[in-house]
């Protein structure tokens, strides 16, 4: 087959809906390695859309290139845990064995290796992705396996299936995750209660959206229900990008069942009949036991037309793919990806419960508030909203991971101190703990006392425990190069502002910083949070403000003595000229400043 | 019947169901700065120029809704030290070389900075090296100047009808992208009389040999600050 015809079948499969476009993308990629401009043009051609639109998407998803990246596209996720686990010391060393420079194909087109944002492994070590599907618990001895795989051009798919060996590393449980799910159970006893009585037992139970924001899910339901019009969506977000968790891949690895359910339920409360699972590019490798198991739904009557025999009760379900892209984890930047667009935060009003995808009702769940739909329709509301707080109803998945004996998934009642998840996980004696990823906050021995709650500290379950060694410096210029690369680009404050802490933290790193950037980065904090168009913006100086008013002298011990460095290095700058003159003697040096 | 008013710095200003506050405010006379906000566009909602205060939470003037009794800060100290940083952000984003730029003196940038006393960039510059498109024969792109106000993307695509132009990019990768297989504008269907073509804020999209028939200094910002609200286009031919 040609290129042109690979770009033909993509296009075919999604039958010539501009609203697939990510998907389109996604699939020629698949087949040809990367978009040439001579695909994008032929895209944008069958899909009779500006070619603009195309560009659009291909430069706006990380996974997606425009250039030839090579058969073999290595992705090192680089979250601090992985950097933790030595990734960084693994990444140089593929990086120098075929002796490219990072995200640049080799001189045979073979591979190209680079830098990914966390993909969710977090519990196992240092993780890649090659070709999209990852590989956990990275040793020197597995990347020169994987290096002997490339070399002999082995296929990804019949690489050793040890590689890809992905535990569920589940190591406390309380209702939602203890024991297997029954298929069935959910969705029968939601039909035996009614389309009113659940909405009201959703009610009774207060569940709020365990994606960190919390807001109450029955709200959400009435709001969509109570829209005007007919087709109305229920989207299941599954693209936890939040650096350090990893609770969503354990709930759609082996509680699918109660994930999707969830969704049908959530339809039959809020009177939607189509579903989505957005599913994050990093998870490419569950997409098919997914469809497996939306497969056997449909057979077997828990999806389609009359679900379980009630007439009425219709709901369907699709999978869409994300391509690596924080953003997209945003209600309405998931939306305009749903559509086929880059991943950028809508203006609200209006509420996507209102306008969403299409224009129509939409609602944007987490993944672990579907499930809890199944608990609360089998057990009711009442006896769901006494385990918690009562401000924080049921139980809260915590993905644990960094400086700790058993690193993995932590199921609590709301409610649980800090300290005590801490005691379990084995971590006697961290110096911090960072509570829901990067836009999250840090917490110090002196609060953890604190409770895992929307009324304290609030979290989609993130949980990164930082040992006696770490340098809590590190640690924040990692959140911020996370910011600076997965900023949507929309909002100026948020484009241009993430990519000044970035610099000013290297800066800093780079010995050359002083008070001067101290305030500066404050201030930027400070003005990111106030004027930032989303939620990405507004939390992306969190982690280097914690990190300064908590941890001063990791930050202090690197400042210059002085007010202020300049950024031109002044003695760096005569280098050309010394080069020219030849010569180094002294006199041929700015002498270092006193 | 009197229109529903709500507050401008304590000020009650009138509006009518549906308006911004910024369409409010501007029907008032009451200068709310912006920049990606164009009256004949949709709004948009990026720059953030506009960023006031309602009810004490921030806002974006041109896509919140006037309501009956809000209270809306827009002229204080603290707003005005965010849409100065906001300009400089702009300013070391691209290459602004005020004094060797054609649009000096035109340039809603470089307006918002003398109005909001910018006297130094600040932040460290970025300096980027993105593409000049020169093939057109009467328009040219300088991308180092565009700051992704996407005016030109919006008017080819609602005024022109012609889909001329797009963002592509994700965060400071972002950069104007135009509709074309081998993406010059000289192979799209941009013509000097569309609409996209005259709504550039700064010297970004610029119209060939008619750059210095008004000399510096007698332009539409040389006369008046921004904040008197006069548009570039209905500048009167003589000074006042």
């Amino acid at each position: 087959m040609t290129a042109q015809d690979h770009v033909a079948v993509a296009v075919g499969r999604y039958r010539a809906d501009p609203c697939y476009l990510v998907q389109i993308v996604r699939e020629a990629q698949a087949a040809l390695g990367w978009i040439s401009r001579q695909s994008a043009v032929e895209i944008a051609g069958l899909l009779h859309i500006p070619v603009t639109e195309v560009d659009a998407v291909v430069q706006f998803y990380s996974f997606f290139y425009d250039r030839p990246r090579g058969k073999y596209r290595v992705l090192f996720s680089d979250n601090i845990t992985d950097r933790m686990a030595g990734s960084f010391e693994l990444f140089q060393r593929m990086l120098d064995h075929f002796g490219v420079k990072p995200g640049e194909a080799s001189g045979d087109d073979l591979v190209s290796v680079d830098l990914t944002a966390c993909t969710g492994m977090c519990d196992h070590g240092a993780a890649l992705l090659v070709n999209n599907i990852a590989i956990p618990s990275l040793t020197p001895a597995r990347i020169d396996q994987i290096i002997g795989l490339i070399e002999a051009h082995a296929p990804v798919y019949s690489w050793p299936a040890e590689l890809f060996r992905i535990e569920d590393n589940i190591r406390r449980t309380e209702t939602l995750i203890r024991a297997p799910y029954e298929r069935g159970t959910g969705l029968d006893a939601a039909i035996a209660r009614g389309r009113a009585g659940m909405q009201d037992e959703i009610k009774r139970a207060a569940l709020r959206g365990r994606g960190g924001a919390g807001f109450p899910t029955a709200t959400k339901l009435d709001g969509a229900r109570n829209a005007p019009g007919v087709e109305k969506y229920i989207v299941c977000n599954a693209d936890e990008g939040e650096p350090g968790t990893f609770k969503d891949r354990v709930l759609l690895t082996s509680f699918a069942p109660r994930v999707l359910e969830g969704m049908a339920i959530a339809g039959y409360a809020a009177g939607a009949t189509r579903g989505f699972v957005y599913l994050r590019g990093e998870y490419e490798y569950l997409r098919a036991p997914l469809q497996r198991e939306i497969d056997e739904m449909y057979a077997t009557r828990r999806l389609g037309t009359s679900i379980r025999g009630a007439a009425g009760f219709d709901f369907d379900i699709e999978i869409h793919m994300g391509a690596g892209g924080y953003i997209c984890g945003e209600g309405t930047a998931q939306i305009e990806s749903l559509e086929g667009k880059p991943g950028r935060p809508r203006v609200k009003p209006p509420s996507m419960v209102i306008r969403g995808y299409k224009g129509r009702p939409t609602i944007v769940d987490n993944v672990e508030t579907l499930a809890h739909l199944t608990e609360i329709a089998v057990e009711g509301g009442a006896s769901f909203a006494r385990r918690g707080t009562r401000a924080s109803t049921g139980t809260k998945l915590l993905s644990v991971s960094g400086d700790c004996e058993l690193p993995g998934i932590y199921e609590y009642e709301f409610g649980v101190t800090i300290a005590r998840v801490l005691k379990d996980c084995g971590a006697p004696s961290p110096i911090a703990v960072q509570v829901g990823g990067a836009s999250g906050v840090l917490v110090t021995p002196d609060e953890f006392s604190r409770r895992i709650a929307f009324e304290d500290v609030s979290t989609a379950g993130a949980f990164m425990v930082f040992g006696r060694e770490r340098d809590m410096f590190e640690v924040a210029r990692n959140f911020a190069h996370f910011f600076a690369h997965e900023s949507c680009g929309f909002c100026t404050p948020c484009r241009v502002g993430t990519t000044v802490q970035k610099n000013l933290m290297d800066k800093i790193a780079a010995g050359r910083g002083s008070r001067y950037e101290i305030n500066d980065l404050m201030r930027l904090a400070d003005f990111m949070r106030k004027t930032a168009h989303c939620g990405l913006g507004e939390t992306a100086g969190n982690s280097v403000r914690d990190t300064w008013n908590k941890f001063r002298p990791v930050f202090e011990r690197r400042l210059v003595a002085h007010d202020f460095a300049p950024e031109v290095d002044l003695d760096a700058a005569l280098e050309p000229a010394r080069r020219v003159a030849h010569r180094d003697d002294g006199a041929a040096h700015v002498a270092a400043e006193v | 019947m009197s229109d529903p008013t709500f507050n401008i710095d304590e000020l009650p200003v009138p509006f009518k169901p549906g308006q911004t506050i910024l369409e409010a405010a501007k029907a008032a006379g009451v200068f709310v700065p912006h920049l990606c906000h164009h009256p004949d566009l949709k709004p948009h909602g990026g720059c953030k120029l506009c960023t006031v205060v309602v009810n004490g939470r921030t806002q974006s003037a041109c896509t919140y809704k006037a309501a009956a009794g809000q209270e809306v800060d827009v002229d204080t100290p603290e707003l005005d030290a965010m849409r100065r940083s906001l300009v400089q952000m702009l300013f070391i984003e691209g290459n602004h070389f005020c004094p060797g730029c054609e649009k000096s003196g035109n340039c809603e940038l470089q307006a918002l900075g003398y109005e909001y006393e910018m006297m130094s960039p600040h932040f460290v510059e970025f300096f980027p090296n993105r593409e000049i498109d020169a093939s057109h024969p009467d328009a040219m792109i300088e991308r180092n100047r565009c700051i992704l106000c996407e005016r030109c993307v919006r008017a080819s695509r609602d005024l022109d009808k012609k889909n001329v132009f797009g963002i592509a990019g994700r965060g400071g990768k972002a950069t104007l992208v135009v509709n074309s297989p081998s993406g010059k504008l000289v192979d799209s269907d941009f013509a000097v009389t569309d609409h996209a073509a005259r709504v550039c804020p700064v010297g970004a999209i610029l119209i060939k040999r008619v750059g210095f028939e008004r000399p510096i200094g007698e332009r539409a910002y040389d006369r008046a600050p921004m904040s008197a609200e006069v548009e570039v286009c209905e500048i009167p031919e003589s000074g006042s």
